[in-house]
């Protein structure tokens, strides 16, 4: 909007500290959103590997087709690792609370959304804590 | 408080009615006027030396206020100006400004009118919130408090802000009762039922204040989106069964345009600022499923 003076900065960025859940909700699921998308080309990159490597039936079996080897050396790197770790909080945070905004469509429980943000926080946070065994296996 | 105000407000007028009179005056009346007007200079000097030390005793809150004044050579500049303002219990922010105004600078602007959260016009943002400044207590709020203009509306001066887009956008979606189907009889009433009241008894609150608006993300960056305030006025009525079915089908054509209820994306900030409690988001919502409803068809 056109301003008639210039507050700085303020105006812009100053303010996240005065968000309310609502708020913070949005700019989450805006910004998982673009990370999932960005996620989609990085897979459909890797994935299409697979393309020159199919029908390569010796190379195949021997384990050093262009995919497996792709795949087993992304696989090898701790910062991959890392990334999946994140990458599985982006996922799991932006279907909780594209759930709570199903609901929050539906018009069921408007005045707990806030409390579903911080569940699906902490819901996010426990799934992803669980699942670091699992990702960092055998990386170290 | 209200009664020293008044006071001092007397006293004001008065010197300004015996100021023009002064210059027709002869001279040993002028004098004695004159004389007066020093007794009376100093009397108020002394009570603002009194109002600034009762202010630096401990029992007195620190507001930074925005400043700002476009037709005056070196208030163009945006600032914050300090005041310290003796607290009395029950003071709200809007009581603090007006003791800031009258005792320590005059020049200061804000909008006021009913003090009793009716009116809609001291809407402001304080301490990174938009609330009214008469329903706001001082003893909730952190010091210093910040007291600024609306964000995301332009400054006419200090804290007045332009209203003209937001009272635009309220007109835009036809704030008024329209109905085709008149009851039966010249007399007749048009009666509500209960039920149907009730549904849209929150809606009927909104004092246009413009707190949602201001609060609101998506209208900050779109001009045209309605915004809560209006969507919650198109509410109060395409909810009204008395308007019948053909007038709701047209305001739901108004609100379902590309800058109406699709923009809003559920941040919950309106509702959290509203200072009527009106849950806006609410209402937005049911007008979003309204309008689908009214749109799908399944043959």
């Amino acid at each position: 909007m056109s301003q008639s003076y210039d507050r700085g900065l303020v105006e812009d960025f100053g303010r996240w500290k005065e968000f309310s859940a609502g708020m913070w909700a949005w700019v989450f699921h805006k910004f998982t959103g673009w990370v999932l998308v960005g996620y989609l080309f990085t897979h459909i990159s890797v994935l299409s590997t697979a393309v020159s490597a199919a029908g390569n039936t010796r190379a195949i079996e021997a384990q050093n087709d262009v995919y497996t080897v792709v795949i087993s050396t992304l696989e090898s790197l701790l910062v991959v690792r890392i990334l999946e770790v994140g990458l599985l909080a982006v996922a799991v945070f932006h279907i909780l609370n594209g759930c709570r905004l199903l609901l929050v469509d539906l018009g069921v429980g408007l005045d707990a959304q806030d409390k579903s943000f911080y569940a699906s926080l902490v819901l996010t946070g426990a799934i992803v804590v669980a699942s670091v065994p699992t990702f960092l296996e055998g990386v170290f | 408080m209200s009664t020293q105000i008044e006071r001092e407000r007397e006293s004001e007028t008065e010197t300004e009615s015996e100021a023009d009179a002064v210059t027709e005056l002869p001279s040993a009346q002028e004098a004695r006027m004159r004389k007066k007007a020093e007794a009376r200079a100093d009397r108020e000097e002394r009570a603002r030396e009194e109002a600034q030390e009762r202010a630096d005793a401990e029992d007195s809150y620190h507001l930074k206020v925005f400043r700002y004044d476009p037709e005056v050579e070196g208030k163009m500049e945006p600032r914050f100006d300090d005041f310290h303002v003796p607290y009395e219990s029950g003071m709200t922010v809007l009581d603090a400004l007006i003791y800031a105004r009258d005792t320590f600078d005059s020049s200061l602007t804000f909008r006021h009118s009913c003090r009793q959260a009716i009116c809609g016009s001291d809407a402001l943002f304080v301490n990174g919130s938009q609330r009214l400044g008469c329903k706001t207590q001082l003893s909730d709020l952190d010091q210093p408090v910040r007291i600024e203009p609306l964000p995301h509306s332009e400054v006419e001066k200090d804290l007045v802000v332009d209203m003209e887009h937001f009272y635009d956008q309220m007109e835009s979606v036809e704030p008024y009762f329209q109905t085709n189907d008149l009851p039966e009889g010249e007399l007749e009433e048009q009666r509500q039922t209960p039920e149907n009241r009730e549904k849209v008894k929150m809606s009927t609150r909104c004092i246009w204040c413009g707190a949602c608006m201001s609060s609101c993300n998506i209208a900050a960056g779109d001009n045209e989106y309605l915004g809560p305030a209006a969507i919650n006025k198109a509410y109060r009525f395409a909810m009204d069964e008395r308007e019948g079915e053909d007038m709701k089908q047209h305001r739901l054509n108004i609100i379902e345009q590309e800058h109406g209820v699709w923009r809003c994306q559920t941040q919950f900030s309106c509702t959290n600022v509203c200072p009527k409690d009106i849950p806006l988001t609410e209402h937005i919502q049911e007008l979003k499923r309204e309008a689908v409803k009214s749109n799908l068809k399944f043959w």
